[in-house]
């Protein structure tokens, strides 16, 4: 792949086809990491397996048919137009889709090969491995060590409490600036901190999968740049699945992306679909489809 | 790239306060000096009431006033109010313990599993019908069923009634607080692998208790001044009576209803000063109950 040449270095811009050129900055991560995202072993093993996957909403059939792979160990970046159903997608992960009234799924959402939505699957412990970090910071009205301790006090999970506040605050690149203040209240926090405050209270219960729902979106570039760093710290232990809506953060954080869009079927009823996934290199140099090169170009979305 | 220059033509913006149109200014004047008048005449009532009880009825508070009996005879001078002291508090205090554990978890069971469902729907219809039934149509019910099959009056009759008027006070206000906790707080819990129970117990509720706080205290402080019920199926007696279930007691509201309209001196100044006990009561057990709520309240900052 030919690098344009009149691009500087660290713009990764290529010729997708004839058609086009994709003018998309495609950074590449600081930290020796040749292309997007974090290394992560070339075959990665399966934690997450979609199988022809619909989500409905009542009679409202939001997402249809989406069919994919979420690799250990790696980060996977759900981008599309509002209204595409990539959040959607997300949420049926860790059944959080439950607490909406009429939700439904169809198809098979399988974690180490087992259907999360079996009915003898308890959704308390499928919550319980795969966490979540949401679009707006919810720290509970609480403070930053009862926040961090929440989940762990509500699992029974038995141990140093102390250790382990400090073990997720500190993967959560947070303890440096809140261990002096432990006691004072999660909301005093700032948006960024409070994101990685969230994010400490997911990883302190020791998810296997981390979801975040466009977890950068209410904050300004210096914190989303922090919570970029740290998710690329915590791809060593974690699988991470993200919707975001901003294209570069896929292109930076992430091994694998798929493009979800909105498509009018023949009875005009909009539905959310995966037109491409691949690995995110791919994607934003040269995807194999006219629609993921349109969005990713700013033609539309 | 441009420089940003001064247009030297531009006339400078006029910022002082003066620039505004005279009319404007007239206007901001009348529409503020109604809102302060609202506010002194909605306060003349409040200061009238509180002066005239205090002056009327200061003069009566004693320590043996506080604790004596009541006098039989409505000429003689002397005596207290202890037994009707010692009913109010019994019979509130009963009312409270039976309407507020009562009325929380109904409220909980309307916002956080009924929502809108038919039998939540229902529920919520009957008490706001309920809070507006007469305080004298409950003391008929319940001396119609309580007091009639039992054929006594008793203070826990009264706490009975007292309860009923309670109750849908208590659910609604504390709906009302529950509403406000924000989803995303309980999404949070949820997607850490907490059961419903425990979200409503341990997050819900607290961002919730000083609101539930103030609703319960509302409801004490209007069941502390009710009188009909308590005429109706307490009475009235003279000597101190602190048994809920044995013998006929009496409530500082039903004290000052039957000696108010004596002809008798020592009766009416009897029943100021049980007017001014009464207003301290509810104001101590609001202060009470504020500080016990900012103990429990999660601080913001």
């Amino acid at each position: 792949m030919p690098d344009d040449d009149s691009n500087p270095p660290e713009v990764n811009m290529t010729n997708v086809s004839d058609r086009q050129q994709i003018n998309v900055a495609v950074p590449t991560v600081g930290r020796g990491g040749a292309g997007a995202g974090p290394p992560a072993p070339s075959a990665p093993q399966v934690v997450l397996e979609l199988s022809n996957v619909s989500v409905f909403y009542g009679n409202y059939e939001a997402v249809r048919g989406t069919t994919m792979t979420i690799g250990k160990n790696q980060i996977t970046a759900l981008i599309g137009p509002s209204g595409c159903g990539k959040s959607t997608v997300l949420r049926s992960l860790n059944r959080m889709n439950d607490l909406i009234p009429g939700a439904r799924v169809a198809g098979r959402v399988a974690f180490h090969g087992t259907d999360l939505y079996a009915p003898e699957v308890d959704p308390i412990q499928v919550r319980r491995r795969i966490g979540m970090v949401f679009q707006k910071p919810n720290p509970f009205p609480k403070s930053i060590y009862d926040n961090v301790a929440y989940g762990l006090r509500i699992n029974n999970i038995k141990g140093n409490m102390d250790d382990m506040v400090e073990q997720a605050l500190r993967g959560a690149a947070l303890w440096d600036e809140v261990k002096d203040k432990l006691k004072q209240s999660g909301l005093a926090l700032s948006g960024g901190q409070q994101q990685r405050l969230c994010i400490a209270r997911t990883i302190a219960v020791k998810p296997e999968v981390i979801l975040m729902d466009e977890p950068c979106s209410a904050l300004d570039p210096i914190a989303t740049s922090k919570i970029e760093d740290l998710m690329y710290e915590l791809a060593f232990d974690y699988t991470i699945a993200i919707v975001t809506h901003n294209m570069q953060q896929a292109a930076r954080v992430s091994n694998k992306t798929a493009f979800f869009t909105a498509e009018v079927d023949e009875n005009g009823v909009r539905h959310g679909r995966l037109v491409e996934y691949d690995d995110t290199p791919r994607i934003f140099t040269n995807p194999r489809e006219k629609r993921t090169e349109d969005y990713i170009t700013g033609r539309f979305g | 790239m441009t420089t940003v220059t001064r247009d030297a033509r531009a006339v400078p913006a006029d910022l002082r306060a003066g620039s505004i149109s005279t009319r404007r200014r007239i206007t901001d004047y009348i529409a503020k000096s109604l809102m302060v008048l609202a506010l002194l005449i909605a306060l003349v009532p409040l200061g009238l009431v509180t002066a005239y009880v205090i002056s009327k009825g200061a003069h009566m508070i004693s320590w043996n006033f506080l604790t004596g009996r009541i006098p039989r005879q409505q000429t003689t001078a002397g005596g207290g109010i202890g037994p009707a002291i010692i009913g109010t508090l019994i019979t509130t205090a009963a009312a409270s313990a039976l309407a507020i554990p009562l009325g929380v978890l109904g409220a909980i069971y309307l916002n956080e599993y009924g929502k809108q469902g038919p039998l939540a729907r229902t529920i919520r219809t009957m008490t706001d019908v309920m809070t507006g039934v007469p305080s004298i149509v409950m003391g008929l019910f319940i001396y119609l069923t309580v007091v009639t099959l039992t054929e006594k009056r008793t203070a826990f009759a009264g706490a009975l009634a007292l309860a009923c008027l309670m109750l849908p006070v208590v659910i609604r206000t504390t709906e009302e607080m529950l509403r406000l906790v924000p989803d995303e707080l309980r999404q949070a819990s949820l997607a850490l692998g907490a059961r419903k129970w425990r979200t409503t117990l341990t997050v819900v509720i607290p961002a919730a208790i000083s609101g539930i706080m103030s609703g319960a205290l509302l409801a004490i402080a209007r069941a502390a001044g009710e009188t009909a019920p308590i005429v109706l199926v307490v009475g009235i007696t003279y000597r101190p009576n602190w048994s809920l279930f044995n013998g006929g007691n009496t409530a500082l509201p039903a004290l000052i209803y039957n000696n108010a309209s004596s002809p008798y001196e020592p009766a009416v100044n009897l029943a100021w000063g049980a007017a001014l006990t009464l207003v301290a009561i509810v104001l101590i057990a609001t202060l009470i109950g504020r500080f016990i709520a900012s103990r429990y309240a999660i601080k913001e900052r």
